[in-house]
Parts: structure tokens; sequence; C-alpha cells
């Protein structure tokens, strides 16, 4: 066997926004063979939520992932209404999947911003990133935070969207239409993203039913599987809008699929805001009183593909057993299709074209100065200041013209 | 074809496997079966009725050790889990990742955190806690705390 030059890429890599170790096995500059090591930040999040009522729950799941942080949320509450058997209100519908939807488009926008970034290619990222500001912006007018928006529960949403703040939404979705064109023209019709990104990293359809993928990477190779189709949950079955699918399985195709979508996510956003304004205002929850015995399955399309969740209820106030599948759990693992055979360049950019996401955050309570060690902001002041800006960001926002 | 049909020739071709069968929904059904037939019940459902592995859930009960191997058929939208009890004592079943892939990892984690032992398995190494962890301590079991 000839000898192979072992190149580590993480557990703490510049290039990685989270811990995670692949080794790739080079002969010069061919990736031979893969390995894939994780657990960095394993934080025992199935076993914790069963030591937490079904209403902490919520906010547990929401911190599985910090991206997709509503999607985990959405599962969670499909599941439980499933064993409780709960109808939510039609306002409650709509709201679910406006949130939904903004984070699907604010979570290809980063990807979007990161594969440039992998490629070398900062224009890129430093477009979409400013593109992804605007939306982060209304879910601060909406939610109160820029992310973990904790606005799930049981039998509905915590939160209303109010009838005045639908112009500025609307406002921000035909503004962010204008960039997205602007954006997909620039990625579709880059020849250094075409040469780079074309051909590179191919899954095709046998290995995406062998790997049980999901999301943009299935739909990338031609897989047409979408939850919010299959399995309709929220208000998707309510509004117009269709499942994007390339054939190719490259990387290029992925990055074609992705910004495809944010312009269906963004027609299903408009649609949600037209019906919601009809209906009557703060109809949001309906009461759920106890959780039966019994098994549920939830399932909610994130950003990344199909996340799943069982939750095994004994008819106490807490899971008796929490399962949580995210999508990256079987996307990750294609990486020994598209990267070996490949070069050192063009495996990161295929480990990253799936949009890899090993669900870390972590949670800020007080900042010190590093020279004196003296407390700058306690909890409670780093919290007012954060209303105070959100007040503030709200009141520019509803009173923009 | 749609959920009856696939629970209907499901019941058919696996008579004698089956202990128990429910129907929540259209769209949500769960089968209770012999543990000893999983590898071909899984082929079926995988090659023939097409049917994709989401992922499988394993939990420690009074009855033993239990698995939940979800199966979506995502055309209709179903949501069919095979449901198998394994021994208290010395929980084992067929691994199905000679089969396909996405059962590998899955199967890995759950012998690590539930020291559940899958036959056949390509490479049952830990997938989590690699290092780090005593070996025969199953922090997913009841008596864990």
């Amino acid at each position: 066997m000839s000898k192979k030059t072992l190149i580590p890429i993480g557990p703490y890599h510049p290039l990685q926004e989270e811990p995670e170790l692949f080794k790739l096995y080079c002969d010069g500059e061919i990736v031979k063979d893969i390995k894939w090591e994780t657990g960095y930040n394993h934080r025992g999040i199935e076993k914790l939520s069963e030591s937490k009522t079904y209403e902490q729950v919520f906010f547990l799941v929401e911190r599985v992932c910090g991206i997709c942080s509503t999607s985990h949320p959405f599962a969670f509450a499909n599941a439980v209404e499933e064993i409780a058997g709960v109808e939510i209100t039609d306002r409650a519908k709509y709201i679910r999947t406006i949130i939904g939807e903004l984070e699907r488009i604010h979570s290809h926008l980063l990807w979007v911003g990161l594969a440039g970034h992998f490629l070398g290619y900062n224009t890129v990222f430093m477009w979409a990133w400013k593109y992804r500001e605007p939306v982060l912006d209304l879910f601060e007018m909406i939610t109160g935070n820029r992310n973990s928006y904790a606005m799930f529960k049981v039998g509905g949403v915590r939160r209303d969207i109010e009838n005045n703040k639908m112009d500025a939404i609307r406002k921000a979705m035909s503004d962010l239409r204008k960039k997205l064109d602007l954006l997909t023209g620039a990625v579709m019709d880059d020849p250094v993203i075409h040469a780079r990104t074309k051909g590179v990293g191919i899954l095709t359809k046998q290995d995406i039913i062998d790997y049980a993928a999901v999301g943009p990477t299935a739909r990338a190779s031609g897989v047409a599987i979408d939850v919010r189709m299959d399995d309709p949950y929220a208000a998707y079955p309510l509004v117009n809008w269709k499942v994007i699918t390339a054939e190719t399985g490259d990387v290029f195709a992925k990055a074609e699929v992705r910004l495809l979508e944010m312009f269906e996510s963004v027609t299903i956003i408009e649609q949600c805001i037209d019906k919601l304004e009809k209906l009557k205002e703060g109809e949001i929850t309906v009461k759920v009183k106890e959780i039966p015995e019994g098994i549920g399955t939830g399932r909610a399309e994130a950003p990344r593909g199909e996340v799943f969740h069982c939750v095994v209820s004994d008819g106490s106030n807490s899971p008796a057993r929490h399962k949580i599948r995210a999508p990256s759990y079987v996307n990750i693992a294609t990486f020994r299709k598209s990267c070996i055979g490949q070069t050192i360049a063009d495996a990161t950019i295929s480990l990253a074209a799936v949009d890899p996401c090993y669900c870390c955050t972590e949670r800020m309570a007080a900042v010190y100065d590093v020279s004196t060690g003296k407390k700058i902001m306690n909890a409670r002041e780093l919290i007012e200041s954060s209303e105070k800006s959100t007040r503030e960001q709200r009141e520019k926002l509803i009173n923009r013209k | 074809m749609d959920t009856n049909t696939i629970i209907e020739q499901f019941k058919k071709r696996f008579s004698s496997e089956i202990l128990e069968v429910t129907v929540k929904s259209p769209k949500r059904a769960s089968i209770t079966v012999r543990p000893e037939k999983i590898v071909s019940i899984s082929e079926y459902l995988y090659k023939k009725a097409e049917l994709r592995f989401i992922i499988a859930s394993a939990l420690h009960t009074r009855k033993g050790f239990e698995i939940h191997y979800h199966f979506s058929k995502d055309a209709v939208g179903l949501i069919l889990n095979i449901h198998v009890i394994l021994d208290k004592i010395n929980p084992q079943i067929e691994s199905l990742s000679n089969m396909f892939n996405a059962s590998n990892w899955i199967e890995r984690e759950m012998h690590e955190l539930l020291g559940i032992d899958f036959i056949n398995h390509p490479n049952q190494e830990k997938l989590i806690s690699e290092g780090n962890w005593a070996e025969g301590v199953y922090p997913y079991r009841k008596e864990f705390k």
C-alpha cells in the first residue's frame, strides 16, 4: 500500500464554525480516504429533555441548533400535538409558517455566504451576509430576538404578529426579492464559481437513497422530497409554492436549489401575510390540558432538510423518551461519496455543500474587561440593553416610509 | 401506493412475524414485529416498497429494550414505525447497515448509549464519545444516574 499523508481539518479550524475533525488521507493532492470524529460538543439534549416539562423542552430544543433554531421546536410541536390530537388555529399556522420560512431565507443566505468564503470568493460572502441582516431585523421586530425566537408552544405560538407590522414585512420582502435576484444572477453566471463547483462533489440518486440524505442535498440530486409538500403541516397546504430540484447532484446544483428556494420562501411569506391580515388578531393558542400516553412522530423541513422528532409520553408532564434526528446526521455521512477521489481544495467545498451543522450555541451571562477582570455588564443590564435595542428596531421598521 | 395498500401487503407477506398493528391516521402507523426477522422486513420495505429509512429510536422501558425503526413513504407522507422489543439482559439484534448506509451511525449511537448489540455491524465503534467515556457504562439506560 502506498504511503498516505494525513491532513486534519479540525477539531477547531478557522474554516468551520463548529468543532469536528475530518481526517483526510491523501496521496499527493487526491483524497483517498476520509474519517470523521465528532462528539466535541455532545450535550445530552435527548436525556436532558426527559427531565424537563413539555413547555420547557421548547426552549431546550431551540438550542439544538443556533441557525435553524425554529425547526426543532416546529418538529417537536408537531410530535406533541399528534399525541394530544390538537388542531391549532389558522392564525397560529400562518405565524409558524412565516417564522419557518424567514429562517430558511436567513439560513440559505448564510450558507451562500459561507460557500463563497470556502471558495475564497469573499465578495459573495459579504453580499450574502449583508442581505441576511434585514431578515434578522425582521425577526427582532416580530419576536424580540435575532435568533432563538421562542415563538412556539404546545397548541400555538407565544406571540402574535400584529397587523401594524405587516407593511414592514411586506416592504422587507419586496426589497429582498430584488437583492436575491442580484445575488442569484451574480452566483449562477459567474465563470469562477462554475469552474469551482460544477462536476465537484457529485452525489448520485442512488447515493442519496443509500444514505437517506434529505433536504437540498437530496433535491439537488433529483430526489424531490420535501416534508412541507409530502407530509404538510402548519399553513403549507394553504399556500401555493413549488419544490425546487436540480439533476446534476454537484455543488453547483446544491447552490442553485438553495438560491431558488429563497424565492419560494418569499412567495410563501407574502401569501401568509395577506391571509393573516384577514384573520382576527390574538387568536394564537388553543388550550392543551394534558399530554396523554402515547408515541408521536413529528417532522418539519428545516433549511438543511427533514428534522425528525419522536416523543414517547407516559402521561406525565415530561417526555419519557425524546429522540431527535437533525438533517445533518444523515447528510454529513455522504462525505465518503462526495469527497473521496477529489483534490483537497475541492474536498472542503464538498464537505460544506451539505451545509453541515454541528449544533452548538453558547450562552453568555456577563461581560468582563480582560485587562482588569472587572465586570462591565451583568445579565440584567445586558437584557435591558437588548430590550432597548429591540424597541428602537421595531419603531424604526414600523415607521419606515 | 397508498398507506392502506402498503400495510395490507406488509400484513400478507409477514403475517407470522407481526405481533400488533396500530394505524393512528392515514399518515402514521406502527407495526410491532418479532426482532429475529428485522433484516428481511427492512429489506422488503427498502427495496420492494421503496420506503426511506429516517432513523431509529431506542428506549429502555419495563418491557426491556425497545427500538422503533422509523420509515417514510414520502409520496404519501406516511411514517411507518417498525417496533421491536429486545431482551432485558442481553439486548441484541441484526444490523441493517450492510443493506443501507443510513443506519450505520444510529446503530453505533444506540450501541454506545444503550448498550444494544448490533450483530454483523461493519464497524461498531463509538460514534460520539471515543476515548472519553468509560466502557460498559450506558448513559441512556434508566438505571444511569
